[in-house]
C-alpha cells in the first residue's frame, strides 16, 4: 500500500488496511529478530529520537533496539537532565529536533494530546509512545499482532479488558484497533475507574469480571497504579485483587485456549496472580518480543515515508 | 458636541421603545429633541440603536498581567464589540482586594479607557477564601460588586459570612461556582468527549453543588446572590426553581455556553478550554431555554485574554478562558435572535438592561438624562470573525473564521464616539 500518513498519534482514525499493513510488516521484522545476526541496513542514514517526558525504560528500550536493529541512528531525550527540565516548552524542543534533521520522533508524554500538538509543528514523523490517558497505539498494535499470531485472525475474537480503564491509554488504543479489526471488546472495572460514556467507544461494559471473561478468547489485564487507592478510587489492594484481579478460578470461565495478556510491568498479586502471570497460556513475554517487531515495522514505514515525497 | 442619531430602529427595552426615531445627545447625555443645526448627524438607517452593552464579567488583566491585556486594549475591544460599560474581575496582581487597587483601575480607565470601567473587588483577601476583604472600603473606592472569580469561595461558612456582611453595604456578591474536590484535576467536561480524548473530566456536579449551596445561603440569609457563568442544565434548573420560590438569585451565562459544545475540544483545541468547561448539546439546549424563560438574567462574556504562549501548549497546561468582547453581540444575534430563541429587545435586555440593574450602574437605558452610552449595529450584516483584527491584545477565540450576523457600526460612550466601523 501507498503509505501517506505522516504521524501515528493513535488508532482512533487508522483504517483496517493500515493496521493490516503494519501487522504484515511486523511479521517480516519478527523474522529478522529471530536471526542470529539481527542487524539489517534498512534505516541506515535515518535518525530516530525518543523524547520521553515520562519514565518508561521498557518502551524506550523497545524503540531504541528496534531502531538499532534497522541501523538507524538513535538518541534519547528524557524529561530530566535536558532543556525540558529547564522549562523549555514542547514546541521549542520539537522544532530543535526537527531542524537537526530528525526523521522520526518517538514521544511519551504525561499529557493527552501532546504528540498531536508536536506533530502539527514539526516535519518529522511523530510516533505516540503513550500520551496521558489517551492512546498508546504501539502497545495495541503489538497486542493485536500477538493475538493474530496465536489466533490467526482478529475477526470475531472476544477480548476481555479488565481493570483501570479510566486512566488507561492501552485500553483506549485497543478499543479502537480491535473494533476496526472486527474483534468484540468487553470491559469490567470498578465503577470509579470506568470512564463516562465508554460504551460509545464501541465496547460492552460488564458489571463483573466474571461476566466479561465468560467465553473470552483473550483476557487482558491492565496495570493498576497503586496510588489510585490513595485518591479514593478503590478501597484496598486486597479488595481490588479479589473482585477485579485475575486468578485461576476466574480464568476457567474463559475459553480453554484463551490467551492471558498484560501490557506490563505486572503488579503480581494485584491485577493478576503469579500463577496467572506465569501460566502456560500467558503470552506476556511474547508481547515484549512482538513489541520490538511492531516498532521496527513502524520506524521502517515512517522513516522511509519521506523518500517518496 | 451635540449629536443626533437619525433614522435608526431604536430598541430601548427599559422604556418599552421599539420603533424608528431619532436620539439626541448633548453634554454627554441623552436629551429631548433639539434643532438640527450645529449638531453632528449620525445616520443609523437600517441599523438598530440601543443602550450601550454592559458586560458584567471581564478580565482586563491590569494590574499584573499586562502582557495579556491592559485597560487600554481591553476597553478598546469592548468598544469594538458594542460595550460601553464593563465590570472587571479582581484576579489581578495584586488582587483587587483593597481600595488602592480599585482606585488604580479607575484612574487608569479614566486616562486610557475607551469605555466605562467598573471594578469588582475580591470577596476575600488575596482571593484565598480565608478572611473577608475590606468590603466597605472597596465599595467606597468604587467597586460595584464583590467576587472571588477565578476561584470559588470554597468554605460555605465563609460564603455565608460574606453574604451577611456585604448586605450592610448593599454591594452585590457574584459567585464563581466550582467545587474543587469534584473538579479533581479535570480539564474539560466529563462525558463522551473526555473519554474519547483521554482528558480528565469535570462533572456537572462540580458547578451544580455550589450553585445549590449559594441558592440555599441566599434563601436563608435573604441576601441576593448572583451566579456567574452558568453552563449546565442542572444549574439552570436549580436557579429556575429558586426564582419560583422567591429567592433573590440572579445569574449570567456566556455566549460560548449557548453556541459551542465540548465537541469543540476535539483536536486538543486549547481555545475550547475554559472554566466552567464547554458542555453537551443537551446543556446548550437547556441554557437557551433558560435564556428564553428568563432564568438567565444576563449574558456576560467572561472575556479572558491569554498570551499565545499560554495556549500553544499541552491541553492540560493551557490557560482557561477565551476573549469574548468582540464576538458576544454577533453570537447573541446569530444563535439566539436568528434562531428564534429570544427577540432582539430581549437580547438587549440581557446584554445591557439587566446587567446594569444587577450592578446598580447608570447604564442600560436611553431615557432622557441618562448617560449617552449607545450602540448602533446592523443586525443583518454578515461578518467573518478574524482574530487578527481584534483590538484585544490576545487572540484566544474559538470563533476565528466563523460566519456570524451583526456588525457594530458605532459605539458611543458619554456622547463621544469610542468606536466607529471603518
Ligand atoms: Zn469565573
Amino acid at each position: 500500500m501507498n503509505w501517506t500518513r505522516k504521524d501515528l498519534l493513535g488508532l482512533k482514525d487508522v483504517s483496517a488496511e493500515e493496521i493490516q499493513y503494519i501487522l504484515d510488516n511486523a511479521a517480516t521484522m519478527k523474522h529478522i529478530l529471530s536471526q542470529n545476526v539481527k542487524k539489517v541496513p534498512h534505516l541506515r542514514g535515518k535518525s530516530v529520537i525518543t523524547l520521553f517526558y515520562e519514565n518508561s525504560t521498557r518502551t524506550r528500550m523497545s524503540f531504541e533496539l528496534a531502531g538499532k536493529y534497522l541501523s538507524a541512528d538513535t538518541a534519547n531525550i528524557t524529561a530530566s537532565g535536558s532543556s525540558v527540565a529547564k522549562g523549555e516548552n514542547l514546541l521549542d524542543t520539537g522544532r530543535t529536533l526537527d531542524v537537526m534533521g530528525c526523521d522520526v520522533i518517538v514521544m511519551r508524554h504525561n499529557c493527552s494530546g501532546a504528540p498531536h500538538l508536536l506533530s502539527q509543528h514539526v516535519n518529522a514523523s511523530v510516533i505516540n509512545a503513550g500520551d496521558g490517558m489517551n492512546e498508546h497505539p504501539t502497545q495495541a498494535l503489538l497486542d493485536m499482532f500477538t493475538m493474530v499470531e496465536k489466533k490467526g485472525s482478529l475477526k470475531g475474537l472476544k477480548v476481555a479488558i479488565l481493570g483501570d480503564v479510566l486512566h488507561s491509554r492501552v485500553a483506549r488504543s485497543n478499543f479502537y484497533g480491535l473494533n476496526t479489526m472486527g474483534a468484540k471488546v468487553y470491559v469490567a472495572s470498578p465503577a470509579t475507574l470506568l470512564p463516562k460514556n465508554v460504551e460509545e467507544l464501541g465496547v460492552t461494559v460488564c458489571k463483573t469480571v466474571e461476566e466479561a471473561i465468560k467465553d473470552a478468547d483473550v483476557v487482558m489485564n491492565l496495570r493498576m497504579q497503586l496510588e489510585r487507592q490513595k485518591s479514593g478510587l478503590f478501597p484496598s489492594v486486597s479488595e481490588y485483587a479479589k473482585y477485579y484481579g485475575l486468578n485461576e478460578d476466574k480464568l476457567k470461565l474463559a475459553k480453554p485456549d484463551a490467551l492471558i495478556m498484560h501490557p506490563g510491568p505486572v503488579n503480581r498479586g494485584v491485577e493478576i496472580t503469579t500463577g496467572i502471570a506465569d501460566h502456560e497460556r500467558s503470552v506476556i513475554d511474547e508481547q515484549v518480543t512482538n513489541g520490538v517487531a511492531i516498532r521496527m515495522a513502524l520506524l521502517y514505514i515512517f522513516a522511509n515515508r519521506r523518500n517518496e515525497e | 458636541m451635540k449629536k443626533i442619531i437619525k433614522n435608526g430602529l431604536v430598541i430601548d427595552p427599559a422604556n418599552n421603545i421599539n420603533e424608528i426615531r431619532d436620539i439626541f445627545i448633548d453634554g454627554g447625555r441623552i436629551v429631548s429633541a433639539f434643532d438640527e443645526k450645529d449638531a453632528e448627524i449620525i445616520d443609523a438607517k437600517g441599523c438598530i440603536v440601543a443602550p450601550g452593552l454592559v458586560d458584567m464579567h471581564v478580565h482586563l488583566r491590569e494590574p499584573g498581567f499586562e502582557y495579556k491585556e491592559t485597560i487600554a486594549t481591553g476597553t478598546a475591544a469592548a468598544a469594538k464589540g458594542g460595550f460601553t460599560s464593563v465590570a472587571c474581575m479582581p484576579n489581578t496582581n495584586p488582587v483587587t482586594d483593597n481600595a488602592a487597587v480599585v482606585t488604580f483601575i479607575k484612574d487608569k480607565a479614566e486616562k486610557e479607557g475607551s469605555v466605562n470601567v467598573y471594578p469588582i473587588g475580591a470577596i476575600t483577601k488575596g482571593q484565598k477564601g480565608e478572611e473577608l476583604s475590606e468590603i466597605g472600603e472597596l465599595k467606597a473606592a468604587g467597586a460595584v460588586a464583590i467576587s472571588d472569580d477565578g476561584r470559588p469561595v470554597s468554605s460555605a461558612g465563609m460564603m455565608r459570612k460574606a453574604l451577611i456582611y456585604s448586605s450592610g453595604f448593599d454591594i452585590p456578591v457574584i459567585s464563581h461556582c466550582e467545587v474543587m474536590s469534584l473538579v479533581d484535576g479535570g480539564v474539560m467536561n466529563e462525558g463522551y468527549y473526555s473519554t474519547y480524548l483521554g482528558l480528565r473530566g469535570i462533572p456537572d456536579a462540580a458547578e451544580e453543588v455550589m450553585v445549590s449551596r449559594d441558592v440555599i445561603l441566599s434563601e436563608e440569609t435573604g441576601v441576593p446572590v448572583h451566579i456567574a457563568h452558568i453552563s449546565t442544565k442542572g444549574s439552570a434548573e436549580i436557579i429556575r426553581q429558586a426564582k419560583k420560590r422567591g429567592v433573590k438569585v440572579t445569574c449570567e451565562t456566556c455566549p460560548h455556553y449557548f453556541s459551542l459544545t465540548d465537541a469543540a475540544v476535539v483536536g486538543y483545541n486549547t481555545n475550547a478550554k475554559m472554566n466552567p468547561p464547554l458542555r453537551t448539546d443537551e446543556d446548550v439546549a437547556a441554557i437557551k431555554e433558560a435564556i428564553k424563560d428568563g432564568t438567565v438574567d444576563a449574558i456576560a462574556t467572561d472575556h479572558a485574554p491569554h498570551h499565545i504562549d499560554e495556549k500553544n501548549v499541552e491541553f492540560d497546561y493551557a490557560a482557561n478562558g477565551i476573549v469574548g468582547l468582540e464576538t458576544a453581540l454577533s453570537l447573541g444575534i446569530s444563535c439566539l435572535v436568528n434562531e428564534g430563541v429570544i427577540t432582539m429587545p430581549e437580547l438587549i435586555e440581557k446584554l445591557s438592561v439587566n446587567p446594569a440593574k444587577i450592578l446598580g450602574i447608570p447604564a442600560g437605558t436611553l431615557s432622557e438624562g441618562a448617560p449617552a452610552d449607545v450602540v448602533i449595529f446592523d443586525a443583518n450584516a454578515k461578518r467573518t470573525v478574524n482574530v487578527s483584527e481584534f483590538a484585544s491584545k490576545s487572540k484566544n477565540s474559538p470563533y476565528d473564521g466563523y460566519e456570524l450576523s451583526g456588525e457594530v457600526k458605532y459605539t458611543i460612550v458619554g456622547g463621544n464616539i469610542a468606536h466607529k466601523k471603518a
